[in-house]
């Protein structure tokens, strides 16, 4: 291709790409928080405040331990200079004056502001067929349809409430697949979490609606920490979402969650993501920092777990869902799009342990990069000796927007024993200017040509999504390419 | 009646790629109903030409004029000029991956409803307007659900771009090399498409290196190009001139 051309097309990709955020507005909330700062005593503040019992205190303060200890992983394709911990606020909520007795107390600002989201949590208007649970910086304000729910044993509430009503269940599986120390944000997650999901399926069940929680990070200064847990008994079937937002602050916030699934024999997980949190302006200030430790463990015979996610948003990203699979015949799923643009990084990708005999594991992994952005696949298969009749299937496709993006791929593979069968593709693709010029001679506009490419080198995931999903992410990864290829 | 409108009004277009100059004030009128070849040795401008008239970004017109139907198009983004009827069929059409031939087909037929005004069609009333066209140049359905123009032998290549042309029933249609690579049968195929689609409010150019594409489908005029601009014009009758002589001899000529 030409200079020239070159020019004409990187302004091209620009406009289309760079277009506003639209969930970019702020709210204005009454709040209760913290002051800024991380010490022992803030810990013990935040259980306190939470009513934890001892363990969870213990659980906190033996995290708290192991993360001065430790430092902030360096190995991943990022540049970025690290949060200041000291200048975070680790605990802020909205003030409310009594314990809530339905969704229609919580404060309408707040109503509002998930409406505006698109996720209405009032009785009238919510989805009929997803539960939600809606947590506000550090706090979760309300669940859907949870009576509805109970009828069938399916526990789905925010954790400081499963933490209360359900201790036993927490503390039987609360680290026992992210380990407290797996990593630095792990454990600082576990010393400072404030909300995040539980679900509970019990045996046997197959859970009538579709579970999912709604993170929004609304305050300018504090972190978000959510933890979420999702167990699924013998023989039973969940599908869970989670949706990611925040405002437009100049200043880097950072997020930092940890995700624990565990499936039991016979039982189904599926995890679907659409993470969308704010990525910073065209010069790359500003945006979410998204730390994440997301695992699943197959611990039973023919279970299941399947992890989709759509990153699009936050200006550095950090996430490789795994699975452990430790059942007999137990199989992992990995499908992501992650679409970058301007400065954003991103290094992702999966992990999956093969220890159970005949366990299987699939991974298809497309990345978008555009701008200057830098979008960074990072996996590891691993095949214990005792994994007999392992399968794995890896796929990593990069489409390249512009001359200024950057694709990478660092697959690990490692087989200890010789039964198994491993395969890995790989491809790099561009979308260059002849291909849009063809569309335009046909009269098919720039947006409706991108969209096209877009979503067929993205089909093989999106179909993974449950249906309002998948129109959400098409939607969305067009928006976020609006303007940007010429 | 025998009043002739133009379609195409090329006026010492000039014309440059990375600052190179390669159209160097070409004229050229096009009339309604008319088939005009242009040939020429490589390098001559025939491609650069086919490229400016679609509004290639690579390119910049740096003089002259075009009209398309009395009005100047220099300033119209490639889509625009789609719109109004202007048609290339590429020398080497692109393949997209990912994306299903019946798609791109559906939303370029449903681009040109809607400029014109008129009712978007579904997906189904679509199958049946595409397989109409399909029949013109023997291509089986199957080739719907292929990624446009992957994995295509040349020959598929090329008749995928006249079952484009015949879809948006363009009324300037420049066939870049149309007929390059082409099987006698292939060839056969594609000037009855083209024999079938011409009418007295078409136009059509003809950019070829051979003689044989112009047995099927007949010229009403042939242009050499050379260096940038056109240097002979004649009839049919010049391109078998041609065909004997090359164009060395026309170098003398000038």
């Amino acid at each position: 291709m030409t200079n020239q051309s070159n020019k004409t097309l990187n302004t091209n990709i620009k406009k289309l790409v760079n277009q506003p955020y639209k969930y970019g507005f702020s709210t204005e909330v009454e709040k209760e928080e913290f002051e800024k700062g991380l010490n022992e005593n803030v810990i013990r503040l935040i259980s306190k405040k939470k009513n934890e019992p001892e363990f969870l205190l213990n659980f906190r303060l033996k995290a708290y331990k192991k993360w001065k200890t430790m430092k902030c992983p360096e190995w991943a394709q990022l540049k970025f200079s690290e949060s200041n911990y000291q200048d975070i606020v680790y605990y802020s909520v909205p003030k409310t004056k009594k314990k809530l007795n339905s969704l229609d107390e919580v404060d309408p600002e707040i109503l509002k502001t998930f409406e505006k989201l698109g996720i209405s949590l009032t009785e009238q208007k919510r989805l009929t067929n997803v539960a939600v649970d809606a947590v506000f910086d550090s706090v979760s304000v309300g669940t859907t349809f949870k009576e509805e729910l109970a009828e069938y044993g399916v526990i789905f509430s925010s954790i400081s409430e499963a933490v209360q009503e359900y201790p036993d269940l927490i503390e039987k599986y609360l680290g026992t697949v992210v380990p407290i120390g797996d990593n630095y944000f792990t454990a600082l997650n576990s010393a400072v979490f404030t909300d995040g999901s539980f679900c509970y399926i019990p045996k046997g069940v197959k859970c009538p609606l579709d579970l999912s929680t709604y993170f929004r990070i609304n305050d300018q200064n504090s972190g978000q920490f959510e933890r979420t847990l999702i167990i699924a008994e013998e023989n039973s079937k969940v599908s869970y979402l989670e949706g990611c937002t925040a405002p437009q602050y100049d200043e880097n916030q950072l997020h930092a969650a940890v995700v624990e699934l565990i499936a039991l024999e016979n039982a189904d997980i599926k995890y679907s993501t659409v993470q969308n949190w704010y990525s910073g302006n065209e010069e790359g200030n500003g945006g979410i920092y998204n730390f994440v430790t997301k695992r699943g463990l197959c611990a039973g015979k023919n279970s299941k777990i399947s992890w989709t996610q759509v990153e699009t948003g936050s200006s550095i990203t950090w996430k490789y869902p795994s699975c452990i699979l430790v059942g007999e015949n137990s199989q992992g799923e990995f499908y992501s799009v992650a679409l970058t643009n301007n400065y954003q990084q991103t290094d992702t990708g999966s992990k999956m342990i093969h220890v159970g005999p005949n366990s299987r594991s699939r991974i298809v992994s497309k990345g978008i990069s555009a701008g200057n952005s830098k979008n960074t696949y990072r996996g590891a298969v691993t095949v214990n000796r005792k994994a007999v009749g392992a399968r794995n299937y890896s796929q990593c496709d990069s489409l390249l927007i512009g001359n200024l993006s950057n694709a990478n791929t660092f697959p690990f593979i490692s087989v200890q024993n010789s039964t198994s069968k491993i395969e890995h593709e790989a491809s790099t693709s561009k979308i260059g200017e002849e291909q849009i010029f063809y569309f335009l001679q046909r009269g098919i506009s720039l947006e409706k040509a991108v969209s096209l490419i877009i979503s067929g080198f993205c089909n093989e995931v999106f179909t993974e999504l449950p249906m309002e999903f998948s129109v959400e992410a098409d939607r969305l990864l067009s928006l976020k390419l609006e303007g940007s290829i010429g | 009646m025998n009043i002739k409108t133009p379609i195409l009004e090329i006026q010492n277009l000039q014309a440059a790629i990375n600052e190179s100059e390669i159209l160097k004030k070409l004229d050229l009128t096009i009339n309604k109903g008319e088939i005009h070849a242009i040939m020429g040795t490589n390098g001559s401008g025939k491609s650069t030409l086919s490229k400016v008239l679609a509004g290639h970004p690579a390119y910049d017109v740096t003089g002259g004029e075009i009209l398309y139907e009395g009005k100047s198009i220099l300033t119209l983004e490639p889509e625009e000029r789609s719109h109004l009827g202007i048609f290339l069929a590429f020398q080497y059409p692109i393949e997209i991956p990912g994306v299903s031939n019946e798609d791109f087909l559906y939303l370029a037929y449903s681009s040109k409803l809607k400029t014109e005004g008129k009712e978007e069609i579904s997906p189904i009333e679509f199958l049946s307007v595409i397989s109409e066209k399909l029949k013109i140049v023997e291509m089986s359905p199957t080739f719907l659900s292929r990624n446009v123009n992957e994995g295509f032998s040349g020959g598929e290549k090329k008749r995928n771009e006249i079952l484009q042309m015949l879809l948006l029933d363009s009324k300037l249609s420049i066939l870049d090399e149309t007929d390059s690579g082409l099987d006698i049968d292939a060839l056969r195929i594609i000037s009855k498409g083209i024999g079938s689609f011409m009418n007295e409010d078409k136009a059509i150019i003809l950019i070829t290196h051979y003689q044989r594409l112009l047995d099927y489908v007949k010229p009403d005029f042939i242009h050499v190009m050379q260096d940038g601009k056109i240097i002979k014009t004649g009839t049919a009758e010049l391109a078998k001139e041609l065909e004997q002589k090359g164009y060395e001899w026309l170098k003398s000529d000038i």
